[in-house]
């Protein structure tokens, strides 16, 4: 026992401590065990409130999560009593003769509660992510039931209010009830196409954190972190899947630049301008170690695998000019087979630029031309400014900044390439 | 929050005297529950520290090299994790689950700018939109 007489909130920081280490493993037992995971997540918060109420007094016990099961169990023993004596009465009444035999669900639970069954955790992810929910849905659920995150703070993570977020699990858990999700890992080709939604939900919680859609930050690391932790939970519980190291491995490395990201009056700081003194290498490390075991699973890397690929060319080049782009060229052709967006064959010509010179990367970049998602896509003109000026061709350069210019919504990228293809002009009179 | 848990040294950790297979068990065990739960960053065991040495600088900048062993063996390190967690309570929790009978565990924050970040004016956050596809065309993942 630590202290006695703890005050109430340092017992709340504790109980809090707690619920974050243990509540999946308990509320995945008591799941397996009820077959509702709404009523399983009602009574391991009963336990964690009968903590709350017992703690100060008795100091927190030596196994907590023990003693968080034990009266979770009991609560679940007590709601089955009463059910039954309910049924029972309602027998009675239609005058059917009940043996009063004791009943041996009762024992039947509680050992089933002791087991310790590895895959509980994973059926929880597994429900979390299910498909019958909506995207909010699975990352309000998941970062519930396996992060441990009060409905308040997903809601303060998100810049939502808290009811929006109360309602969503309210109705995601109501969901799962009645589409009868079964409690399980799925087998065969069904696990990778549920794994694959999974890290979805997973990486989407990253780049909330990572590049903030809304709010006054421009990162909020507190979401990253709670992303690595989901993914490192995740590749534990799946050894053999490539992309879930894959994914861990992408966040890593991402992660490993958050503190360089930012300027010193909170501006964003890309790659290139990167301190490189100030990456994580804790992080780098991790996120290495991550991608080698995504390719030795035996399978081909996956996306998530080919992006921590590229990110951990960025990660190893100890400066910008030390950058690996023959590897990042080929990195993303991979990528763009398997993700063929044209997005990402832009990515792909600047790296095949920087690796080949302006004239292969402008090659590249004159086949997505006509591509019809890029053709109000700024940044494919001023791509395309940007290598014939390299390339000397400063008439063709400032009329694609101008296009470029004349795409843009903002105000100040509009200046800068107006700038750039006013530079283009006075090169061209000289 | 980033926490180092440095496990001190005993009489048994400066001999060199191995763990018992059970010893490695729980250990082994304990480990893979903080791999599990996603909270471990790393984790190693020290050698004694006889196979260790103590560099000692002096005002002028000069230094000598002291090789061990070193006497107070309580204050010396025989292992150590870093943990990521979000409280000063998480840790200690995850501490106190530890396979240990006897010696001392000393829980220390790691220091970081935690604090970065400070709210962005409303020119930056303009930016914002512009830099995330920038950003994006010309590193993909990044």
């Amino acid at each position: 026992m630590t202290d006695l007489a703890l005050s109430a909130s340092a017992t709340h920081r504790v109980v809090d401590a707690v619920w974050r280490m243990e509540s999946a493993k308990l509320i995945g037992a008591l799941t397996r065990v009820t077959g509702d995971v709404g009523l399983a997540e009602e009574l391991a918060q009963d336990a964690m409130v009968a903590a709350l109420e017992r703690w100060p007094q008795t100091g927190v016990p030596d196994k907590p999560g023990a003693w968080l099961m034990a009266t979770a169990k009991h609560r679940a023993i007590d709601l089955f009593r009463r059910a039954e004596r309910l049924e029972r009465k309602t027998a009675e009444l239609g005058r059917e003769i009940v043996e009063a035999e004791e009943p041996d669900w009762a024992m039947a639970l509680v050992e089933a509660l002791d087991e310790v069954v590895e895959d509980d955790v994973l059926r929880l992810v597994f429900i979390s992510c299910h498909p019958v929910l909506s995207r909010e849905a699975r990352v309000a659920l998941t970062l519930r039931l396996i992060g441990g995150l009060t409905t308040d703070e997903i809601a303060r993570a998100f810049l939502v209010a808290e009811p929006t977020v109360a309602q969503r699990i309210v109705r995601a858990k109501r969901t799962l009830t009645a589409a009868k999700v079964p409690f399980e890992v799925p087998a065969g080709a069904e696990f990778t196409a549920r794994l694959s939604s999974v890290l979805e939900v997973v990486y989407l919680v990253f780049n909330e954190g990572y590049a903030a859609t809304s709010g006054e930050e421009w990162v909020r690391p507190a979401l990253c972190q709670e992303a690595l932790r989901l993914g490192r939970i995740l590749a534990a519980l799946t050894p053999g899947e490539s992309e879930a190291h894959g994914l861990v491995a992408l966040m890593e490395i991402q992660a490993s630049r958050l503190r360089a990201r930012i300027g010193e009056t909170g501006e964003p700081v890309l790659l290139p301008d990167q301190d490189r003194s100030r990456w994580d290498r804790v992080l780098i490390g991790r996120g290495l170690t991550a991608l080698e075991r995504a390719g030795q699973c035996g399978t081909s890397l996956g996306p998530y695998a080919l992006q921590a690929a590229i990110a951990a060319c960025h990660a190893r080049a100890h400066t910008a000019d030390a950058t690996d782009w023959v590897q990042i060229a080929a990195l993303y052709e991979a990528l763009a087979e398997l993700l063929p967006s044209p997005v990402v064959e832009l990515n792909r010509a600047m790296a095949v630029s920087r690796a080949y010179g302006p004239a292969a990367g402008l090659e590249l970049v004159d086949e997505l031309i006509d591509v019809p998602a890029l053709r109000t896509y700024h940044l494919l003109p001023s791509a395309r400014g940007d290598l014939l000026e390299q390339l000397g061709r400063r008439d063709e350069a400032r009329r694609e900044f101008e296009r470029a210019a004349s795409l843009t919504r903002n105000e100040r990228e509009r200046a800068l390439l107006r700038a750039r293809a006013a530079a283009c002009e006075r090169e061209l009179g000289s | 929050m980033r926490f180092m848990v440095i496990v001190k040294g005993t009489e048994d950790t400066e001999k060199g005297v191995m763990p018992t297979q059970q010893e490695l068990t729980e250990m082994g065990a304990y480990n893979e529950e903080l791999v599990k739960a996603g909270v471990m960053l790393a984790g190693e065991g020290l050698l004694p520290s006889s196979k260790g040495a103590r560099v000692r600088f002096e005002k002028d900048g000069s230094s000598t090299v002291v090789d061990g062993p070193f006497a107070e063996t309580k204050e010396l390190v025989a292992g150590f994790w870093i943990l990521e967690v979000s409280s000063r309570e998480e840790v200690i929790e995850w501490v106190r689950k530890a396979p240990f009978r006897d010696g001392e565990v000393e829980v220390r924050q790691v220091a970081s700018a935690e604090d970065f970040g400070d709210a962005m004016t409303p020119e930056l956050r303009e930016q914002e939109d512009r830099l995330r596809a920038t950003s994006a065309a010309q590193h993909g993942s990044e």
